[in-house]
């Protein structure tokens, strides 16, 4: 196990282990920069993953306390989880479903598609879509992809026949297996997926990619990463020229411990990274690090979302297979006539038993409450992702008076729904009404929008350092030896689930660093 | 729960309470229970307090032929709560006293409006978020609902009816991929 000296400033401290950080990690030191990677929570295996639905969510998740407000939904049904990301090895990496749908070229352009939207920070990204796709394909011949790359989709299960039947009855032109970060065949040293139905709780045979077992062993073996589990990032540093110089971190045990760091890469999750960089105000920063321009936890989305579950005559036992492989392209558009701009997929998804009438229904108890659950196995079920609208007062900011067990305050969360998000919504939730209909569902319910399992935007790049906190390379605009690592840098959601495109600016990132610590620049 | 516990010893013990139960004959789960007969111990509530959470619970999720004995289940953990933190417990004895005295034994539509007087209490919340979170992990619930639950054991669904449904046409090839033979 390799070693670096606290005191070693000419280190890359990367804070976060998942999608971003365990990627960069990896991509560091694969090129033998010698990299500290601080993740603040336990290492776990695919022997230690529990296949107890919710002991499993204890082990995983991210449960430091947080506070929300706003005219969401969430802030009234999940008042103490406003986002469901995980806290371990290799991040949320490890409770995703795989889905690495990319991005559209139009959605990289949000002001100029979607236009003047009252109520909206839209921005272009700083980086166009043809710079990205060599990242983007990079970054799936790396997760190895289904459907790209010759790589064979997954097969469709029950859930994803009466998905694909009602949708093509429908109309729907665009509709398959996914592109899916999970084995279709044995690949890349792991086993093939065999639908086990538990990619949520971790995969225990390793078909579906995640950083804790691809990224971060690779990055061990070039002798150049030094992980460090149990350590929560408390501060960044900076010297009087304004540079970062290294950060301070809190043990298991509460111990603080201090690492000089030559540049620091913030990869934490989108509520976190800004949490971070607030946290870390000083004389010279007094409204935190890289918030020169106030943007830092400005513009946070979370994509519109929610379930539509179609109840049948017959079983589907939705729970046995690949938890989200299926996908409906069609309404990936910009098409305003509908109502609204930006576009949405439609996925398939299906809950466990114990989690799904508390995540999947909406409020509710008695004997119509209950029926719905009775039809359990003949539940076919899938999951909205839409595009929402950038807002500058959607944002993360410190709680003033709740503090975490360090003392330190908690992330707030305030998220208002934007006109656009509820069109959006109740269009997306009515075609998947008709799309159950149309394979001669008995019952159609869906749930309100549940806590943020993507998250992003709030410390994001943009051209004019007026409108965002780093550039194209996620280089803050303020501070050239502090990056931004994760979803909190993209520009605008889109609609395509956030992962994919956090592993392609990884790559595109650790590429940049190089240049620039060969040329000295940092 | 223990199935078949000694009850008349158990009841001369303790001063609390304790549920008890017999599975229906013929239920799934009494095909896989050791025995029919169930008890479940309570810490701090007493047997009529548990009586009244199960009818509570039952309320707030009626599945008629669920067996009682995953109602139960549902009350232990409460009660297990209500030992630990004196806050809780008395949230719970509140909204016991103010249920009335012959909840158990009124019929559903009273219940449903006594609770529903109740829905914005701690006691309300406490115990819907219970009863959702307790009751649909049993195995009771498992053998009830006819879910399956985790596979990797078993080698996954792969090979046992991911892709049995038979009441719709399949996916094309090219919308899916191949079976791993």
């Amino acid at each position: 196990m390799t070693r670096i000296a606290h005191d070693d400033a000419g280190a890359v401290v990367i804070i976060g282990s998942g999608a971003g950080g365990g990627t960069l990690a990896h991509e560091l030191t694969r090129r033998g920069i010698k990299v500290v990677l601080l993740e603040a929570g336990k290492r776990q295996s695919l022997a230690t993953f529990s296949q107890v639905p919710g002991d499993a969510f204890v082990q995983l998740t991210w449960l430091d306390p947080r506070t929300q407000s706003g005219s969401w939904t969430v802030a009234e049904d999940y008042p103490t989880l406003p986002s469901w990301t995980c806290k371990t090895v290799g991040g949320t990496t490890v409770h995703w479903t795989g889905a690495t749908p990319r991005l559209r070229p139009w959605e990289l352009k949000a002001r100029t598609t979607y236009g003047e939207m009252p109520g909206t920070s839209l921005i272009d990204w700083p980086i166009a879509f043809d710079e990205l796709l060599p990242y983007y394909e990079r970054a799936e011949r790396r997760m190895v992809t289904t459907r790209r790359n010759g790589v064979p989709g997954l097969p469709a299960s029950n859930n994803f026949k009466v998905l694909y039947n009602g949708a093509r009855r429908l109309g729907y032109q665009h509709v398959h297996t996914g592109y899916m970060a999970i084995n279709s065949r044995p690949a890349d040293d792991r086993a093939l997926c065999i639908q086990q139905g538990f990619c949520v709780q971790g995969c225990k045979t390793g078909a579906k990619w995640s950083t804790l077992y691809t990224e971060i062993p690779r990055a061990e073996q070039t002798g150049h990463l030094d992980l460090r589990i149990e350590s929560m990032a408390t501060r960044i540093e900076h010297g009087a020229d304004g540079r970062v110089t290294g950060v301070v971190y809190r043990e298991a045990g509460g111990t603080e411990r201090r690492q000089k760091a030559r540049l620091v890469c913030v990869a934490c999750n989108a509520v976190e990274t800004p949490r971070l960089l607030l946290l870390s105000e000083s004389g010279k920063f007094p409204r935190g690090l890289a918030n020169s321009t106030g943007q830092v936890g400005r513009h946070y989305c979370h994509h519109v979302g929610g379930f539509v579950w179609g109840f049948f005559h017959e079983p589907v036992d939705s729970w046995r297979g690949t938890t989200l492989a299926g996908i409906v392209e069609d309404e990936t558009v910009n098409e305003p006539r509908r109502g609204f701009v930006g576009g949405y997929h439609l996925e398939l998804v299906t809950l466990d038993l114990p989690t799904f009438p508390q995540v999947g229904l909406p409020y509710g108890w008695g004997r119509d409450f209950a029926s719905i659950i009775d039809d359990y196995r003949n539940m076919a079920g899938m999951f909205i992702n839409g595009e929402d609208l950038t807002r500058s007062t959607n944002r993360i900011t410190l709680d003033p008076q709740v503090k975490d067990a360090a003392g330190l305050p908690v992330a707030h969360l305030h998220v208002d729904d934007h006109p656009n998000d509820v069109a959006m919504r109740t269009h997306a939730q009515h075609q998947g009404r008709k799309l159950y209909e149309a394979v001669s569902a008995k019952r159609v319910v869906h749930s309100r929008q549940t806590p943020a399992t993507h998250n992003m935007c709030s410390a994001r790049m943009s051209a004019n350092p007026e409108q965002g906190v780093c550039n194209s390379h996620g280089q803050t605009h303020d501070i050239p030896n502090l990056f931004i690592s994760d979803g909190s840098q993209f520009s605008s959601p889109g609609s395509a689930n956030p992962t994919l495109t956090i592993v392609a600016l990884a790559l595109r990132q650790a590429q940049y660093i190089e240049r620039q610590m060969s040329a000295r620049e940092i | 729960m223990e199935p078949d516990a000694p009850m008349a010893r158990r009841q001369f013990l303790k001063t609390t309470g304790v549920l008890t139960g017999v599975l229906a004959a013929g239920t799934s789960l009494a095909l896989i229970a050791p025995a029919r007969a169930w008890a479940v111990d309570l810490k701090v509530l007493t047997s009529a307090e548990g009586r009244t959470l199960m009818a509570v619970a039952r309320t707030i999720v009626p599945h008629d032929k669920l067996e009682d004995a995953a109602y139960a289940v549902v009350v232990q953990s409460i009660d297990a709560d209500a030992a630990r933190d004196a806050a809780a417990l008395a949230t719970i004895r509140t909204g016991i006293g103010r249920l009335g005295a012959d909840f158990v034994s009124a019929g559903e539509p009273e219940r449903v409006r006594r609770l529903t007087v109740l829905e914005h209490t701690p006691f309300f919340q406490t115990m819907r978020a219970k009863t959702l979170g307790t009751l649909y992990a049993t195995p009771m619930a498992y053998a009830y609902f006819g879910y399956q639950g985790e596979a990797f054991s078993k080698g996954g669904y792969l090979y046992r009816g991911f892709n049995d449904l038979r009441w719709l046409p399949d996916v094309p090839l090219d919308d899916s991929g191949p079976v791993p033979a």
